[in-house]
């Protein structure tokens, strides 16, 4: 089987059409999407109506923590998150609230964890970007294979049997064995709005018969993205920062 | 798993085991077969002693992450691999002679040193091409098969360039067989190709002389001293081993990996043509440094490498062999002008490139030609020497090219295959006009362009609209 893991589209509905269709030229059987449908981009509707169309063939969808924000407060968000947010929640109807607000934070499949953010503590958000934040999740659970997003960077971390944790920055359309003599736990980066210095859109696919993980970066029209989050008045620098791919 | 309680006739996951092998340090071998597979395979089950020691887990979790993504005739063919519960890797059996079977026939004849040194060398750009580093190349974990090509077993240390790096996790230590080891691995550095020349170097010195150039230290404290201490010369182990020789081996040895030949196939090259190469102050050492050179040396090691800005495949892509295709006939001269000029912007961009300046003499089939031309001269100087002047120019060491005049009755094929043997990156090859003969009869840059396993650039003169096409 294999499984297309997408997160953090943030209303990119450009960045989420061309993932969608990589994929599907990729002979996926299975998609995960991993939270953070709204906030940032100018379609939160179209995405979360898509996502809500995968999972009425069987996908699985998480919740994030922007589309907790939409349903509740914005409490604890920077000033420019805030704004998107406010903004989305004036996008959305009733419908769309009510598939956000039956999302799991997280979704145990066979020997894989699916979670937005972090495996310690799913509900209070924390960031895997460095080795103590990994170990902490990695320590949380006893999937063999953890998958999150949250963060915007790609990352894999590790840990083997004698306790060592490392890091890897995953290397764009690599197979990387995820070997069963560890613990791996992979950080998908954004669909919507990459932070690692590459614009291109970012998800990654999962082969769970040679448990091989390869990720990919996908060029979409960044232009029309840009442009449409301007035109709805939302703050220029969520456009600036989708060229940069920071 | 205990490996003990293996018997012939017992089926593990589809393969029967057939016949024990002789064991290794970290692992048993079974010859085994499975219904359908023609192929001799080779089932190799890790020893697990008093339950779990981290080098033979780690190294049999990187061995089957390598193996199984590589291909080609230079390493056994992987076929299946067994998960935690009951670990194994099934691969090609290969029938041949281990290179560590030579050295009960040290020294060895230099020829035959340079022979099995290039199949090695070749093994190893195969590998280094793939992305892999071997870092634990010695002779037990080299195989020559019946038809000579070299085979590289274990990759139990090895590192991928795009994979998890999971030896240097798991270890604080240094990792490796002590009288093989480089330099920059006892710094801890797992990410250098030319750490595997280095070690090809101490293969190449044991088999000509007879002895190992660091002895056999044991403890990884021990294996700092090459930092700095240079090994006594080759030829004063062996006076038989001729200048060159030693010039290539200690050319494999140097400390600074920056120093050594850029890539395995460079390596190759020198090893293939004896006689060009270029000997420096290495070739006539015979004597060690002095010691107040070894101790301003081991005053200066330093205690880690800077990290590396390079990966393994823009290592290899700065450091090509570029062939360059030179047709003398006086009429040409303008297109050779041209070909300088492509050939420059290359080595500008290159600035590890080795250039070999190639002229097909062509001969025919049925007659004996002459080699003297009719002022007397030797053709085949007299082509080495225009050869030497064309390349005047360009920005390369003279250390760096080489000048080859081949005989040959279909030039094309002549330079496909030279190009094939010794692992060419880029052919530059000049064209001449076209013309509808040459068209119908195919040129020699079209049949090298349509054979060659490497890049072509074809360089050929504008013609201006409406003019006549030269044949």
């Amino acid at each position: 089987m294999r499984i297309a893991l997408m997160s953090d589209v943030h209303g990119n509905r450009e960045a989420f059409a061309a993932c969608l269709e990589h994929a599907a030229e990729n002979g996926i059987d299975r998609y995960v999407f991993l939270g953070d449908y709204a906030g940032y981009g100018a379609d939160p509707g179209w995405v979360i109506d898509t996502v809500g169309d995968h999972v009425g063939r069987g996908a699985i969808a998480l919740l994030g923590n922007h589309d907790a924000a939409v349903l509740g407060t914005s409490v604890g968000m920077n000033p420019v998150a805030a704004d998107a947010i406010d903004w989305t929640r004036g996008q959305l109807d009733e419908r769309q609230r009510r598939f956000l607000a039956d999302l799991p934070l997280s979704v145990e499949d066979d020997d894989r964890l699916y979670v937005h953010s972090s495996a310690f503590e799913p509900d209070a958000w924390h960031y895997v970007t460095d080795l103590y934040a990994a170990s902490r999740s990695l320590m949380a659970t006893q999937a063999h294979a953890t998958f999150c997003g949250h963060t915007h960077v790609p990352a894999l971390f590790h840990m083997s049997r004698t306790g060592k944790f490392a890091s890897f920055d995953p290397v764009e359309r690599v197979e990387i064995p995820l070997t069963p003599q560890r613990r791996w736990l992979a950080v998908l980066g954004s669909v919507g709005q990459p932070r690692d210095r590459d614009p291109a859109a970012c998800y990654a696919i999962l082969d769970d018969a040679a448990y091989a993980l390869t990720y990919m970066r996908v060029p979409y029209d960044i232009e029309r993205a840009a442009r449409k989050i301007l035109d709805a008045g939302l703050p220029a620098m969520l456009a600036a920062r989708l060229f940069d791919g920071y | 798993m205990n490996p003990k309680r293996l018997e012939a006739g017992q089926v593990i996951d589809g393969f029967t085991l057939e016949q024990p092998l002789p064991p290794g340090g970290m692992a048993s071998f079974w010859r085994v077969s499975r219904p359908g597979t023609d192929m001799p395979m080779l089932m190799k089950i890790p020893l697990m002693r008093r339950g779990e020691d981290p080098i033979t887990i780690v190294g049999f979790e990187v061995e089957q992450m390598i193996l199984a993504r590589l291909t080609g005739p230079h390493v056994p063919r992987f076929v299946a691999a067994g998960d935690f519960e009951q670990p194994y890797i099934v691969m090609e059996f290969i029938a041949g002679r281990p290179v560590k079977s030579f050295l009960d026939n040290t020294p060895l004849p230099p020829a035959q040193v340079a022979d099995i040194g290039a199949r090695i060398a070749f093994a190893l750009h195969d590998l280094h091409r793939q992305h892999v580093i071997h870092l634990d190349l010695k002779p037990s974990n080299v195989i020559l098969r019946d038809d000579g090509e070299a085979v590289l077993i274990d990759f139990g240390l090895s590192r991928h360039d795009q994979l998890p790096d999971l030896v240097a996790e798991e270890f604080d230590d240094p990792v490796g067989t002590g009288p093989y080891v480089a330099p920059e691995q006892v710094l801890r550095d797992r990410g250098d190709p030319r750490s595997d020349i280095f070690a090809l170097g101490v293969i190449l010195y044991f088999l000509a002389t007879g002895e190992r150039p660091f002895g056999e230290p044991q403890r990884a404290a021990e294996w700092r001293r090459r930092l700095w201490r240079d090994p006594v010369p080759p030829r004063r182990r062996n006076e038989k081993i001729p200048p060159w020789l030693q010039e290539i081996i200690l050319h494999c040895l140097e400390v600074d990996p920056g120093e050594r030949y850029a890539t395995a196939a460079q390596l190759a090259f020198d090893l293939q043509h004896p006689e060009q190469v270029v000997l420096t102050a290495r070739a006539e050492r015979r004597e060690r440094d002095g010691w107040p050179t070894v101790l301003m040396r081991r005053l200066r090691t330093p205690k880690r490498l800077p990290p590396r800005d390079r990966t393994l495949s823009g290592l290899l892509a700065g450091a090509p062999i570029v062939l360059a295709a030179i047709d003398l006939a006086p009429e040409g001269a303008e297109l050779r002008e041209a070909l300088a000029v492509a050939v420059r912007r290359v080595l500008t961009t290159s600035p590890g490139a080795r250039l070999a300046c190639v002229n097909v003499l062509k001969t025919s089939r049925i007659m004996v030609d002459p080699e003297t031309d009719a002022h007397g001269r030797n053709l085949h100087l007299q082509r080495l020497i225009e050869l030497k002047r064309w390349t005047r120019a360009l920005p390369i060491a003279a250390e760096r090219v080489t000048y080859h005049v081949i005989e040959a009755v279909d030039p094309a094929a002549a330079l496909v295959d030279y190009a094939r043997h010794t692992r060419i990156d880029h052919i530059v090859i000049g064209a001449r006009g076209s013309s509808p003969v040459r068209r119908l009869l195919g040129s020699v840059s079209a049949k090298v362009v349509a054979e060659a396993p490497c890049t072509v650039t074809v360089v050929r003169l504008r013609q201006e609209p409406g003019a006549a096409a030269s044949g």
